[in-house]
């Protein structure tokens, strides 16, 4: 007999339940990474096949993404703009949305889908067809060589892929406000020089490496937690990239909040 | 005649190497764009010939909608708080007059972030739940016992999602908006002392940014489904194969719900300068 106020009870107990585990696993890991991380013992060529592969592989999809960003954030401030006819503001308006707050935001997003969610599928392959156990019998300890490489790898390139990932942004909204809004890049390139100040860029760069910590931390964390085959890794990588997705947006108004 | 792009032991040459770098993304791109549109014409087919299993259309819409309210209720929440505090403290900064923060805030809310991060993070939940259950369902070889079968299996496992997430995207996009708005709120109440009263201010919104918003919601919700639906069906290759496809319906779905917004915000600053 299934008791309905039972069920609920059941429901409620076992959401509950794997939240904690979740939360309690990724406090776990940020833990252990620190331990790991003094002294630092690094596997030198497994390092710079992880910087290449988090790095340089995700750089066509971040110059596409911020390209477009940028030409989006000119034209929703080109609306306004143009209302009260101030195209001088044109260029602070994009400039200051994607530098501080929707470039390393996309980017952030962006890099979690490529980069965490990859990363939480390879662990997870591994963890089910027992690489991991293996490596233990090896005795090599699977935190200071996979996890390690891959931690310190994401935060770095996140960092160096959203300097790029601003830039391009900003060429993609001049490049819009030329042919699409006539307004002219000598105006644009003008009113970012005069109104941006360096804080700006900064703050963005503060958060991208905030969300590097983050993606690396869980993504590592449900890539070594899964269990059950195939099936198990499809689930392990959307629960990454929906935690990752939360850790980015809570993150990025704590940043905020502090920055200011 | 055939270019010399092999060498004599088996390795691509220089020339070779260079032709192979930019072939094969060049080949990868038309070949999913292609895949897309084949699977999306393939489900308007099937969806025109009616026959829908409602049963599964709203278990999908259960998965889709109700199962990523918490989520999005967290997101959009705190970037409604971002956004208030970002543009509060810039206009306290120039101008110093806080009035019409609410006004541009729920504007630009409807424009832009409201529709656009929804999808974002639908395309980040729903895009890798859809490839991951599709993708371990060919490499179970399910698929292809639904072939045989005579069961094609865009019409059962492609249609119901896609109705399933056009409705549910246009509803959730609603209800982001206002939770957004509310956090919003909140935030300039209790951040920078403002009137509830000057904030709620609809004085800017025009039916045509509510369009915009409903019409971004539409077309997300139509382009994920499919895109995802293709990423899984796409997949080869045991477990490795599954993470394969679920990481890359991730990339694929949020680029282009990144393109179509760019193509959208477009036609509406044409529509909306063409007004003015």
């Amino acid at each position: 007999m299934i008791n309905p106020l039972r069920r609920l009870f059941h429901v409620i107990g076992e959401q509950f339940m794997s939240l904690a585990f979740d939360v309690g696993g990724i406090c776990l890991m940020t833990w252990r990474i620190f331990v790991a991380l003094s002294p630092p013992r690094l596997d030198g060529p497994e390092t710079w096949k992880n910087l290449y592969n988090v790095g340089v592989k995700s750089f066509p999809i971040v110059v596409v993404t911020a390209i477009f960003t940028g030409a989006i954030m000119v034209l929703q401030a080109g609306l306004y703009v143009k209302q009260y006819g101030a195209d001088g503001l044109l260029g602070w308006g994009a400039g200051f949305s994607v530098l501080r707050e929707v470039g390393p935001i996309m980017i952030g997003l962006m890099f979690s889908g490529r980069v965490g969610a990859n990363n939480t599928a390879e662990l997870g392959t591994m963890k089910v067809t027992e690489q991991i156990d293996a490596l233990r019998a090896l005795a090599i300890n699977p935190l200071h060589y996979l996890v390690l490489p891959r931690f310190l790898a994401m935060i770095l390139m996140l960092f160096l892929l959203v300097v790029i990932g601003d830039l391009t942004a900003l060429v993609g909204g001049a490049v819009t406000s030329q042919y699409l809004l006539g307004v002219d890049t000598e105006l644009f390139y003008w009113s970012l020089v005069t109104y941006i100040h360096l804080e700006d860029f900064t703050s963005g760069l503060a958060k991208a490496a905030a969300f590097g910590f983050a993606i690396g931390v869980i993504s590592c964390h449900f890539g070594m937690t899964v269990s059950g085959g195939a099936v198990g890794v499809g689930r392990a990588v959307n629960n990454s990239v929906v935690a990752s997705a939360i850790a980015i947006f809570v993150l990025d108004y704590f940043i905020t909040f502090v920055i200011q | 005649m055939s270019v010399e792009t092999e060498r004599a032991d088996g390795q691509r040459g220089f020339v070779g190497n260079f032709l192979y770098g930019v072939g094969e993304p060049v080949l990868f791109v038309w070949e999913t764009l292609t895949g897309i549109f084949r699977t999306g014409a393939q489900a308007s087919f099937y969806i025109l010939r009616g026959r829908i299993n409602w049963r599964e259309v709203m278990s999908q819409c259960h998965e889709i909608g109700n199962r990523s309210i918490i989520f999005i209720t967290f997101t959009l929440g705190f970037l409604g708080m971002i956004l208030v505090f970002q543009s509060g403290f810039q206009a306290q900064k120039i101008t110093g007059d806080l009035q019409l923060l609410g006004a541009l805030f729920l504007q630009i809310l409807l424009r832009e972030f409201g529709p656009t991060i929804t999808a974002l993070m639908i395309a980040t939940r729903v895009g890798t739940g859809i490839a991951a259950e599709i993708g371990s369902m060919v490499v179970t070889e399910q698929v292809d016992a639904m072939r045989m079968n005579a069961a094609p299996p865009i019409q059962y496992l492609v249609v119901p999602r896609f109705i399933a997430s056009t409705v549910m995207m246009v509803v959730l996009v609603i209800f982001a908006v206002a939770v957004c708005y509310v956090a919003g709120l909140f935030t300039g109440i209790y951040a920078f002392n403002l009137n509830p009263l000057t904030f709620v201010n609809l004085t800017f919104i025009s039916w045509a940014d509510v369009l915009i918003c409903l019409t971004k919601a539409l077309v997300y919700g139509m382009a994920i489904p499919i895109v995802a639906s293709y990423t899984g069906l796409a997949t080869h290759g045991g477990s490795a194969g599954v993470g394969w496809a679920t990481t890359q319906s991730v990339v694929n779905c949020s680029l282009t719900v990144v393109i179509l917004d760019f193509i959208l915000s477009g036609l509406s600053y044409v529509l909306l300068t063409f007004v003015q």
